[in-house]
């Protein structure tokens, strides 16, 4: 069984939490006890049916407490795959939950009401999306019990969102799926309100849908993030790097180069959490031995001399803000990269986005809450990076605010 | 072209190694709270892979309300040396003693509530600046936002409202002096993931997990052991029956199920059923109530 983490995008008018509810009740995710106090709550507020939306109810708790609406994560499984959703709420002043919840997904499940079509939340969903290299779109036109099952309607919105999202490069792959969330058209079963649509079902998709060599398997990056030394009689000179492959394979034998010394040895062991093995690869939590007694320490990164990252201390990169406080002119951050923490000044502002038209806003001083646009950055000591589009792993950053220990953005390198 | 898939499982173990490495790089004196129940065993299990073949480099701390099942102790005392770590106890008895924390009375008194004080004491006498946890986000609402590394102010609360945003793989442990963390690198697993764990690297469980008799008797729903520390009232009447507990937590207020589940795999078929109980079937009343309040419990750390 493999795992996807796909992230739903919409508000609660879209139908998303009827989407997520059907999808657990579907898939018997849900318990007894559960559904139970579901039913009693819809049945005091009158509803015919089971209200499945009331199963994501604690963002409706939080709405009413004033809380900050937040990431919420959810599971469920059939026998073919393990399911993680990163449920985040789609309006303008969440921009920091969807760019949150999208970080480590595969997939991004888009909403649409059938009824209004293609809108600029729709719009920001993509673009958040796209920026945060999520390559496989679900586009879900819910309610089409509302226009009637509607095909022409569905091939509308098809076509509006198809001309818009052709300027977004990073996604590969969009798949379709006209449904009715409430009574589970095409959800699970296909319907037989719309016999015309020939495509897969949702849960069928999010099934089979091809996901894995997403992690770059050629660029071998390894970095330290501490290093094993047991002191004991048995294990005397033992020293072992442990860490995540973020990169490429590593096989014993391998000749590596240690960044920032630069000094090279061989792959002596690999000890994964099973055993050894005669291959780690991305995203494998291992402990790499070497051949040579060399002063390596957590930040550091094992790499391949045929394929290195780059090494720099200015770095351009897109962010996302996300504190209250906004960022003012050449601020003094943290940043922290892979296992290394350094601090930073950010140089220059390039410009904001619009995330409803796309356009760049230039001649622009600072960040506010949820505002996503290209800054340069100076670290103090050299970073050892990939582009985003290339590794997600190497390629991200958070910045931290050394006065409160908050994290205040995340950034993507260009 | 190799083939780099990795099963779910894999991902999740080699997701809670990190975490754990994480912890112990970005804190100075952390601690694993271990319960003794199935998911502090499968934490304590990555924690020895994640660092072997040195020893873990923080301690087992069991919070001990002193009303244990037999077998859980020498279950523990046994673990903590296949495990090779150092155990830390922190005693609800000694706070109650201290004065720290007042008994409950009645007959639905419990140490359930008093942990958190001789938790926080403990974590304020060892100075530790952050706690791994086995909590899992599958448990309940609430803790389905919860963070991998989740801030605690000085006075140990949770703030919800303002928790740091988590992206990739990268987590922030900066803290001020006084403040700590919970760390949960169990977070993405659910019920079922961790009983599969369990069962793919035959890790040894605690023997009241699977079926044996035992003498229980019924309140509010919930099958509860006779033991010292609990005895039926006078219109109670306890039963011998072949049960077992699906969590390990304070002999007063964990609930029995009738079970004749006795190896790993019957138990995981059972766990499989009981998410599959339909609606309206109602011979799983007791379960799946047990079930819940079995969440609370875990989740309480």
């Amino acid at each position: 069984m493999d795992l996807l983490r796909f992230t739903t995008a919409g508000s609660v008018d879209d139908g998303k939490s009827t989407l997520i509810g059907r999808l657990l009740y579907d898939s018997k995710s849900i318990f007894e006890d559960q559904l139970e106090a579901m039913e009693e709550s819809s049945r005091r507020r009158g509803d015919g049916n089971v209200n499945l939306a009331l199963l994501t109810d604690g963002l409706k708790a939080e709405r009413e407490q004033g809380i900050t609406i937040d990431v919420a994560y959810r599971y469920f499984a059939t026998p073919k795959r393990k399911f993680i959703i990163a449920d985040t709420p789609g309006h303008i002043q969440y921009t920091r939950n969807m760019v949150t919840g999208a970080s480590t997904a595969n997939l991004a499940i888009i909403l649409i009401d059938a009824r209004k079509g293609v809108i600029e939340q729709t719009k920001r969903h993509c673009f958040v999306a796209n920026l945060l290299r999520i390559q496989h779109l679900v586009v879900a036109v819910n309610k089409m019990d509302l226009v009637g099952f509607s095909e022409d309607v569905y091939n509308d919105i098809v076509e509006a969102f198809r001309e818009f999202v052709s300027r977004l490069d990073n996604i590969v792959e969009i798949t379709f799926i006209p449904i009715s969330a409430l009574n589970g058209d095409n959800i699970v079963d296909k319907s037989t309100n719309m016999p015309w649509h020939s495509g897969p079902t949702l849960l069928y998709h999010l099934e089979n849908v091809y996901v894995a060599g997403e992690e770059n398997h050629v660029e071998a990056r390894f970095p330290v993030q501490w290093v094993v030394r047991p002191m004991s009689d048995e294990w005397h000179d033992f020293r072992g790097y442990a860490g995540r492959v973020a990169g490429g394979v590593f096989k014993p034998g391998d000749a590596v180069t240690v960044l920032p010394s630069g000094f090279t040895s061989r792959i002596k062991a690999i000890h994964s959490p099973s055993g050894e093995v005669s291959e780690a690869f991305a995203p494998q939590s291992v402990c790499l031995t070497l051949t040579d007694e060399i002063d390596i320490s957590r930040g550091d990164m094992l790499v391949k001399a045929n394929n290195p990252p780059q090494v720099g201390q200015d770095i351009e990169a897109m962010i996302c803000w996300f504190s209250a406080r906004p960022m003012p002119p050449r601020a003094k951050l943290i940043l922290r990269h892979t296992t290394q923490e350094v601090k930073a000044v950010v140089q220059h502002v390039r410009y904001h986005v619009d995330i409803n038209t796309l356009h760049k806003i230039e001649g622009v001083e600072g960040f506010a809450m949820n505002d996503i646009g290209r800054i340069s950055l100076r670290a103090a000591v050299p970073l050892f990076y990939d582009s985003y589009c290339r590794n997600r792993q190497t390629g991200s950053f958070i910045l931290i605010d050394p006065g409160t220990n908050e994290t205040v953005a995340a950034g993507m390198i260009v | 072209m190799p083939n780099y898939q990795f099963s779910h499982l894999d991902q999740l173990e080699a997701e809670a190694i990190f975490v754990l490495r994480e912890t112990a790089a970005q804190f100075e004196n952390p601690a694993l709270l271990f319960s003794g129940g199935k998911d502090s065993i499968v934490m304590a299990w990555l924690a020895r892979k994640a660092f072997w073949p040195a020893r873990m480099p923080f301690p087992l701390v069991h919070v001990d309300t002193g009303h244990n099942f037999p077998e859980t102790m020498a279950y523990r005392d046994e673990f903590v040396s296949l495990m090779g770590a150092r155990l830390i106890v922190g005693s609800v008895q000694e706070s109650i003693d201290s004065g720290r924390a007042v008994e409950e009375k009645g007959a639905a008194a419990s140490r359930n509530k008093l942990q958190t004080v001789t938790l926080l004491d403990t974590i304020e006498q060892y100075q530790y600046d952050a706690c791994l946890g086995g909590g899992r986000r599958d448990e309940e609402k609430a803790r389905a936002k919860e963070r991998f590394f989740s801030h605690r102010d000085d006075f140990g609360q949770w703030d919800p409202k303002n928790q740091r945003p988590e992206l990739w793989n990268l987590f922030n442990g900066r803290r001020n002096p006084g403040e700590h963390f919970r760390i949960f690198p169990l977070s993405n697993f659910t019920e079922m993931d961790v009983w599969m764990y369990l069962q793919r690297e035959n890790i040894p469980l605690p023997a009241i997990y699977f079926a044996h008799h035992r003498e229980v008797f019924e309140r509010n729903g919930m099958l509860l052991a006779v033991t010292e520390f609990l005895k039926p009232q006078s219109h109670e009447s306890a039963r011998s029956k072949l049960v077992r507990f699906r969590t390990i937590g304070d002999a007063t207020c964990t609930g029995a199920v009738e079970s004749s589940a006795s190896t790993l795999d019957e138990v995981i078929a059972e766990v499989a059923a009981a998410r599959q109980t339909e609606r309206g079937t109602r011979s799983d009343d007791k379960r799946s109530e047990t079930a819940m309040e079995d969440r609370k419990k875990e989740g309480y750390f």
